[in-house]
């Protein structure tokens, strides 16, 4: 392909019309359906979700806490051993305004989105690695994402009532912020 | 290619047809610790790579390679997956580690078949969208039926020559803790069983299971610091014959797959298919078994039905065929299908396969990805005691 | 692995092909392979036959909605009664695809390889974004309704805050690559466009824009590699694999810092080590960083290591990226120009490294001499770093 340019390249590009109007378009849709083990440490932790509880498992080696919890640390390759309640607490690390839902349709309302960073044991301040979920803010405006305000921001979980938890990360409607 | 490669350890979790109280991350993580266990390696300092064979709609993840590396020991390490069995996963490892450049190499492979709900769906999917999916076959198995029917056709087998190789597989398994399908069968109640894809009875054709198997490579010399009873990885070999679009060009009653990659597998060992004693290779349709045996030339053209009724592939025969009860027994496992070959293989070289343990130096491993696929893999293992 | 050891089998790019990237294509998956893999093969003036081993690389098999993709593509990547392997890490497969075609060579048990990816988006319907909405943790995440957006948004985010970068800094990434993908023969979405176009395009996810992203494409790329011998038996310049490197974090992307891709300063560490490289900022000449948003290019360039973390921004105002710069980044226009077929996308990089080490690049050959360059791609949940470095 010397000079790049001049060479015409292979392949045909269509326009969505001319796509759909093409013979023989096959339509399919895939029957994909599965049943996840969530597995041991997963479970337990759904199950604290349906108390209200955000909780999290020790590795004995290194002493970081995790959230969401493993059956076994991924830097020391050892079983994880005793569960430890976190107070819930913690930080926004990241967060974003989304203005699209999953399969990209225009939503009325935005979403505020975030990476929350929870209180817990075992880990360096300031290091690379931390407990935390990926979760919805409320009670935050988009300006304060603009803003850069709402990073660092200090948030706890807003639970839905119990009557309507199901062991289901949802069982936290929210992170909201920690009221000064 | 000078530096040998060996197996140092091999682990595994599972083989039951569901495991509902771990996912399959624990399962991979099970496995993992078993196999650094029995090859004395601490997975976070002394693996220089990890391969994971998976596939995504196996796993109901799109690109499920992103939780390839937190059980096995692979965060921040060099991780990929091989979208393939894991055999081909293998061969990758003996790759990697023929470089020069690593010297030792994780490979793991895992199945979760019960958290799937609708398999034959899965199944369609890897048909041409376009030429066959249309067609909507009841069960997408079916180019299975077609291979033994022209298989049948070709050497003039019957369908109890089939049948006895599902007797024998099922009957071997019962001595083996892993075979959860094995069972005491006769010739009879298999060929009056339920017809599952003609001209196979449902005993004919391998059920599904849950497992995982970790495999640990290592290049000779470093191999020599961990264990003093390496298994030799002589010769790889895989080879696709055509892809799933193009079934029309495959050729049938024959696993042309098969052949190139015993014949690799062979050739990158330097040795002749004569000096093979054990053969743990594809049999999830009674018909591959012997149709894998003929195309590995372990067995004459269509002969290799007559040879396993003469008793020659049995436990105490001269070539021990599948004394593990292979996926007849054990079930499929997905793209851990040959690990589950090779983890047999590789507990006979070295004296540990208990119960079901036979006499045996030199083995071919050989698995297939079927249906409705025509990739087969095959690789050579020796013992310390092969000469 | 083993410090200063010298790879005994040197192994050459020697070939490249590509098809057309477009949003959506008449050729079936098949025929996009067959066509990148056959002007692979001309342009190395080989021809099957001449194949030893082959390499598929495609990154989630509900694009294509095949099962088994890689089986799938076998006949039109060439693949047909050879061995024939597909790899994989996600967006990363791309870069891996050579990343694997190399090991094949460098082992001894391959003298030459065809590495073929190919991608086709436009099949998922109504809108490719769907099939990212099984990438999540099926417990964990999925219950959520994550888009795929929303993470690069956050991580976009992040760098942004830890860097004092703004908005506008970002988006002249995106006016460089549409700019430069202007002279690329396969481009998709090469275009005149300034930063303001980029600020008002339509908001997605704040901080994320419309124009801040690559395009959905369908395409395929191929390239053959072969070992010394019959590399200089192909060619009068083949150009040589360095280094390759590849990384994968932890599946647990919200349980570390975002504003710093560490799974691409690991691969690269790597790759440079295997290279003999010590200060990539002065000793690479040219650089692919990947960068399917127009963030990720700065984000991968101080992950490689070509300058400090937060100082990117700042060097790219600066025109140091640009094509008669110090240090030219995505000189083809990259993803963002050029287009998205994700595995395609990463050999698409790979190629142009091997058409700039050779001067053969036309309009988009670099001002600066070439003697080495590095191509990267990113994949998984902000997971896997793959990198390789090319010298001629």
């Amino acid at each position: 392909m010397s000079g790049g340019a001049e060479r015409r390249l292979p392949g045909h590009y269509l326009k969505s019309k001319e796509m759909y109007s093409l013979p023989g378009l096959v339509e399919y849709r895939p029957v994909a359906r599965y049943l996840f083990s969530a597995g041991q440490a997963q479970s337990r932790f759904l199950d604290g979700l349906k108390e209200g509880k955000i909780l999290g498992k020790r590795c004995p080696r290194c002493g970081r806490v995790y959230v969401p919890p493993r059956s076994y640390c991924e830097y020391c390759m050892a079983p994880t051993s005793e569960w430890v309640e976190l107070p819930g607490t913690g930080e926004v690390h990241t967060a974003v305004v989304s203005y699209i839902s999953t399969f990209r349709e225009r939503m009325e309302k935005p979403e505020i989105v975030a990476v929350i960073k929870l209180d817990a044991p075992g880990y360096t301040k300031g290091g690379y690695e931390f407990a935390g979920l990926f979760h919805k803010l409320c009670n935050v405006e988009p300006e304060d994402v603009i803003s850069g305000r709402a990073i660092g921001m200090r948030v706890k979980p807003r639970w839905r009532p119990p009557e309507e938890r199901k062991g289901d990360v949802n069982d936290i409607e929210c992170f909201e912020p920690v009221e000064s | 290619m000078s530096r040998r490669v060996a197996i140092i350890g091999v682990g595994w979790y599972g083989f039951k047809p569901s495991i509902p109280d771990l996912s399959f991350r624990e399962m991979m993580f099970e496995a993992s610790m078993r196999a650094a266990e029995a090859a004395g390696v601490d997975l976070r300092k002394d693996v220089d790579a990890f391969v994971s064979s998976q596939e995504d709609y196996w796993e109901g993840i799109a690109i499920s390679d992103e939780f390839a590396p937190e059980p096995i020991g692979g965060v921040l390490r060099p991780t990929f997956t091989v979208a393939g069995d894991g055999l081909q996963g293998l061969a990758q490892a003996y790759m990697l580690i023929k470089t020069g450049y690593f010297d030792v190499v994780l490979v793991e492979s895992h199945a979760k078949p019960s958290d799937i709900l609708s398999l034959d769906k899965i199944y369609e999917l890897a048909l041409d969208p376009v030429n066959i999916r249309p067609l909507s076959p009841s069960n997408p198995l079916f180019t299975a039926g077609l291979d033994a029917v022209a298989y049948m056709s070709r050497t003039g087998l019957e369908r109890e020559d089939l049948a006895f190789i599902a007797v024998k597989n099922r009957v071997q398994g019962l001595r083996n803790p892993r075979a959860s399908y094995a069972a005491k069968i006769s010739l009879e109640e298999v060929l009056e069983a339920e017809a599952y894809i003609y001209p196979m009875t449902r005993y004919e054709v391998a059920g599904f299971t849950d497992a995982a198997i970790t495999v640990i490579l290592a290049s000779e010399d470093v191999a020599r610091r961990f264990t003093d009873n390496p298994v030799w990885v002589s010769g790889v070999g895989w080879s696709t014959e055509t892809g799933t679009g193009a079934l029309a060009w495959h050729e049938w009653g024959r696993m042309k797959s098969m052949r190139m990659a015993a014949d690799m597998a062979y050739r990158t060992a330097g040795v002749k298919p004569s000096q093979i004693d054990l053969a743990e290779v594809e049999d999830r349709f009674s018909f591959m078994e012997p149709l894998t045996l003929e195309e590995a030339r372990l067995a004459p053209e269509g002969g290799a039905a007559k040879m396993a009724r003469e008793g020659v592939f049995s436990p105490d025969g001269s070539l021990p065929v599948n004394p593990s009860g292979g996926s007849l027994a054990m079930g499929v496992a997905l793209e851990a299908t040959g690990l589950a070959r090779l983890l047999e293989a590789y507990l006979q070289l070295v004296g540990a396969a208990g119960p079901h343990q036979v006499e045996a130096t030199r083995a071919l491993v050989a698995s297939w990805r079927g249906p409705p696929t025509y990739t087969s893999m095959a690789v050579v293992l020796e013992s310390e005691d092969a000469l | 692995m083993r410090p200063n050891i010298h790879v005994k089998n040197k192994v050459a790019v020697v070939g490249a092909g590509l098809t057309l990237f477009r949003r959506r294509m008449l050729e079936t998956p098949r025929e996009l392979a067959w066509e990148a893999a056959s002007m692979a093969l001309e342009s190395a003036g080989l021809t099957l036959k001449d194949i030893d081993c082959i390499v598929i690389g495609t990154a989630p098999d509900a694009f294509d909605g095949v099962h088994l993709n890689g089986e799938y593509l076998a006949d039109g990547a060439g693949g047909v009664n050879k061995p024939t392997v597909r790899v994989y890490v996600g967006g990363g497969t791309g870069v891996f695809v050579p990343i694997a075609a190399w090991w094949h060579v460098a082992s001894g048990l391959c003298r030459t390889v065809l590495a073929v990816a190919e991608e086709k988006m436009s099949p998922a319907h109504p809108h490719p974004q769907g099939v990212f909405a099984y990438i999540w943790d099926p417990v964990l995440e999925r219950p959520l309704g994550p888009n795929l957006i929303w993470i690069f948004a956050l991580e976009m985010r992040r760098y942004m805050h830890k860097c004092g970068a703004k908005k506008e800094d970002i988006a002249l990434v995106s006016v460089k690559n549409k700019a430069n993908a202007l002279d690329h023969p396969a481009a998709q979405a090469a275009a005149k466009i300034t930063v303001e176009d980029v600020l008002n395009s339509e908001v997605l996810v704040w901080p994320v824009n419309r124009l801040d992203i690559s395009p959905v494409s369908d395409g395929a790329a191929a390239l053959v590699l072969a070992s010394e011998n019959e590399a200089r038996r192909i060619t009068d310049s083949p150009v040589w694999v360095e280094g390759v490197g590849f990384t994968l974090d932890n599946t647990h992307w919200y349980n570390r810092e975002l504003g710093y891709p560490r799974y691409v300063q690991y691969a690269a560490r790597m790759a440079y080590k295997m290279a003999g490289i010590e200060r990539p900022w002065r000793e690479i000449d040219v650089a692919e960083p990947y960068d399917p948003f127009d963030y990720k290019e700065l984000h991968h360039i101080e992950g490689l290591m070509l300058a400090r973390p937060c100082e990117a921004p700042k060097l790219l105002k600066e025109g140091h990226f640009n094509r008669d710069g110090d240090l030219p980044t995505s000189p083809s226009g990259g993803l963002l120009g050029v287009g998205n077929p994700i595995a395609a996308a990463g050999v698409m990089k790979v190629a142009e490294l091997f058409w700039q080490l050779r001067y053969e690049a036309g309009a988009r050959q670099v001002k600066k001499p070439v003697h080495r360059g590095v191509a990267q791609a990113w994949g998984d949940l902000m997971q896997a770093g793959t990198v390789i470095v090319l010298g001629n």
